[in-house]
């Protein structure tokens, strides 16, 4: 099978086919001898060329990454047959930006309303999780274009809080 | 002895008391939030019986259903845990009056150490040393300002019923002082209920060491040695470790009597630990006692041989302590670190959710104290606490080395935890030379994150292939290849089958 493979920000070309004495891989037309085993859901043994790595797999909804001798690697990959991807590329920053809850939890304050100017990490709002209180900062300047948020609302990660533009 | 124990906790501290329940025969009784209903120390008791929803107000906080829940049970003892309702006073004599033993101090000597300046005017006639300062509420900012001029600024304001950082304020200069004292006093009413704030010296850059002690119900009381509490954010500890870097015998034998004498004047019963402030000439100041078993415990029974629980539950059931001061010996080293859910690359921000994956170390000298299990959610209505992982070797070198290796090991994946913290600090060179004091841990974050080598991207590219064909050749995800076919489950992809007949041809020579 042919990859395009994105690792943090970066392209790679893989070829991968199951041959009869395991694997028959080319990263970017070179020919690399690999031998995998899945131990078990989301981790991967690896050896390639005498080396063993122990490969750990996350995976949400939107995003993929790797984790190789404890380094974290954002993941896209593509089949070039088909349309389908897996991504974990951030999207670009120009536009209006989402302001978005880092993790499960209640708003407990909103400081600022629409229309209102910010500077890059001025508190839009608060957000309580796990018995701590957590600022919620703008990432850019510019202006509040909409809050979506309500104080007292319970709020799941991922869900759009604020827009800045 | 007790027949039958109710844990009122949740989390790793109630798996850690149940298997104590166990190792001693005793049955163990679970009380959990709805939220909890799949927590793990609900799959590890013996009986469980919900309390309540989330909010701890009306759960793991409410005196009367957990109450209730003994009754009915026919628990003959509670152990607190710590946290919740532990070192409540009100609940300690809720259960003598309804005739459950609380595992832990009577609600008079709990109710003693509960107030900081009430603690300090009963340790000053035990000739307890502690911090220069005002053992009573501030009256009036004028009171502040004079004792201020007598000891000396930079000032430390207190509130009395205080406890992580609330109500606290630094003033170094006195035009400082009365817009803080307002400040302290509001924030502490609101927070504890209660506006009495006191002053002390501040001790600039201190080092938090604690003893631990143990008083049975005959007048014995022992101390089991320090522990090293420094490395803290936001008032939190993070790691402790035990000996303390810095404590030499002679040193320990002046802190365990103080600590000893404190527990005494206090009447103090069961386990509980004095903490001290270090000054940088090893000056120590009493600092408060806490009236529970620690998080931090594991450190002390590695160093000491001792099983706290086993013997807080022996304590409780009335028997006397089975040694003396002179039989306990401190042997190795053990280094405690807290795993919490937050993410050290955003603020650390609380990260609640689903744990996908978990992969745990073990080997020499590692044991872990768990509440959790892969594929389960962790609620966003508790403190972030995950697990604790514990080193143990001959000395502290050993010890960090064990735990950089077991760091290695161990994976959470589904949610951010710390892990990647704990392997900056054991490699940090201030800390491997056992140069620590409170202010060590915010010194270290605000430095910039060394960059890891990222030099396996090329590998990461291949694994993300890998699995991606792994997956769509069985049709999902099949872990343990080789074996697979051996239980008969049908698996597609040629190398699957390949794979699993070497494996046959493996077992069969």
């Amino acid at each position: 099978m042919l990859f395009d493979v994105t690792i943090d920000g970066k392209n790679y070309h893989l070829e991968l086919h199951r041959a009869d004495a395991g694997w028959q891989c080319r990263l970017d037309g070179r020919d690399v001898p690999v031998d995998a085993v899945l131990a078990r859901r989301d981790v991967l043994s690896l050896l390639i060329e005498g080396k063993a790595y122990e490969i750990k797999r996350e995976r949400t909804a939107t995003d993929l990454h790797l984790w190789v001798g404890g380094v974290r690697y954002a993941a896209e990959l593509r089949d070039p047959r088909s349309l389908r991807s897996r991504k974990g590329v951030a999207g670009d920053d120009t536009g209006p930006m989402k302001l978005v809850a880092p993790m499960p939890g209640k708003v407990i304050r909103v400081l600022l309303q629409a229309k209102a100017q910010v500077e890059p990490g001025q508190s839009i709002l608060v957000m309580e999780a796990m018995k701590m209180q957590n600022e919620i900062k703008s990432p850019r300047k510019g202006t509040i274009q909409k809050i979506l948020a309500t104080e007292g609302a319970n709020v799941n990660a991922g869900d759009v809080l604020a827009i800045v533009e | 002895m007790f027949k039958k124990i109710l844990i009122a906790n949740r989390g790793e501290i109630a798996v850690r008391v149940m298997r104590a329940c166990r190792e001693m025969g005793i049955a163990s009784v679970a009380v959990y939030a709805d939220v909890d209903r799949a927590a793990m120390h609900v799959r590890k008791a013996d009986e469980a019986y919900a309390i309540g929803p989330a909010a701890a107000t009306e759960s793991y906080l409410n005196i009367a259903k957990i109450l209730d829940v003994a009754k009915r049970s026919g628990a003959d003892a509670i152990h607190p845990g710590y946290g919740f309702l532990s070192e409540n006073s009100k609940f300690a004599q809720a259960c003598a009056d309804a005739g459950v033993k609380f595992i832990g101090p009577t609600a008079v000597s709990m109710e003693l150490m509960g107030s900081k300046t009430r603690a300090r005017q009963h340790m000053e006639t035990a000739g307890v040393p502690f911090v220069p300062g005002t053992s009573r509420g501030l009256d009036s900012a004028e009171q502040a300002r004079q004792v201020a001029e007598k000891i000396g600024y930079p000032v430390m304001l207190k509130a009395a019923a205080g406890g992580g950082g609330k109500g606290m304020r630094l003033v170094r200069k006195p035009e400082d002082l009365e817009p803080a004292l307002e400040s302290a006093k509001s924030e502490a009413q609101r927070a504890f209920g209660d506006g009495e704030v006191y002053i002390e010296k501040a001790i600039m850059n201190p080092r938090h060491i604690e003893m631990q002690i143990l008083a049975d119900e005959h007048g014995n009381t022992v101390y089991l040695g320090e522990r090293e509490c420094s490395i803290q954010r936001r008032h939190q500890k993070v790691m402790e470790e035990s000996p303390s870097p810095i404590v030499d015998a002679d040193m320990r034998r002046r802190m365990g009597g103080v600590a000893v004498r404190v527990a005494e004047a206090a009447g103090y019963t069961n386990a509980g630990t004095v903490e001290f402030l270090v000054d940088q000439k090893k000056n120590f100041y009493f600092l408060e006692m806490n009236t529970r078993l620690q998080v931090e415990h594991p450190v002390t029974e590695l160093i000491t041989g001792l099983d706290l629980v086993h013997l807080q539950i022996r304590i409780a059931a009335g028997e006397s302590l089975p040694f003396r001061q002179e039989d306990i010996s401190v042997r190795g080293h053990a280094i405690e670190c807290r795993i919490y859910a937050e993410d050290p690359d955003n603020n650390y921000f609380p990260s609640p959710g689903k744990i996908t994956l978990l992969l745990t170390p073990s080997g020499p000298g590692i044991r872990e104290d768990s509440g959790v299990y892969e594929g389960w959610t962790v609620p966003i209505d508790y403190d972030p606490l995950l697990a604790k992982l514990i080193g143990y070797g001959t000395d502290r070198a050993q010890t960090i080395a064990r735990l950089v290796r077991a760091m290695n090991e161990y994976f959470v994946g589904g949610i951010k935890t710390n892990i990647s913290l704990f392997q900056r600090i054991l490699r940090d060179p201030e800390f491997v030379a056992g140069e620590i004091d409170t202010g060590y841990l915010d010194r270290l974050i605000k430095r910039s994150v060394p960059a890891a080598k990222r030099d396996d991207a090329g590998i990461a590219a291949i694994a993300a292939g890998v699995f991606e064909m792994l997956e769509s050749a069985s049709g999902a995800a099949s872990p343990g290849i080789p074996t697979g076919n051996c239980n008969g489950s049908s698996r597609q992809g040629v190398s699957g089958w390949k794979q699993a007949a070497r494996a046959e041809g493996l077992r069969n020579t």
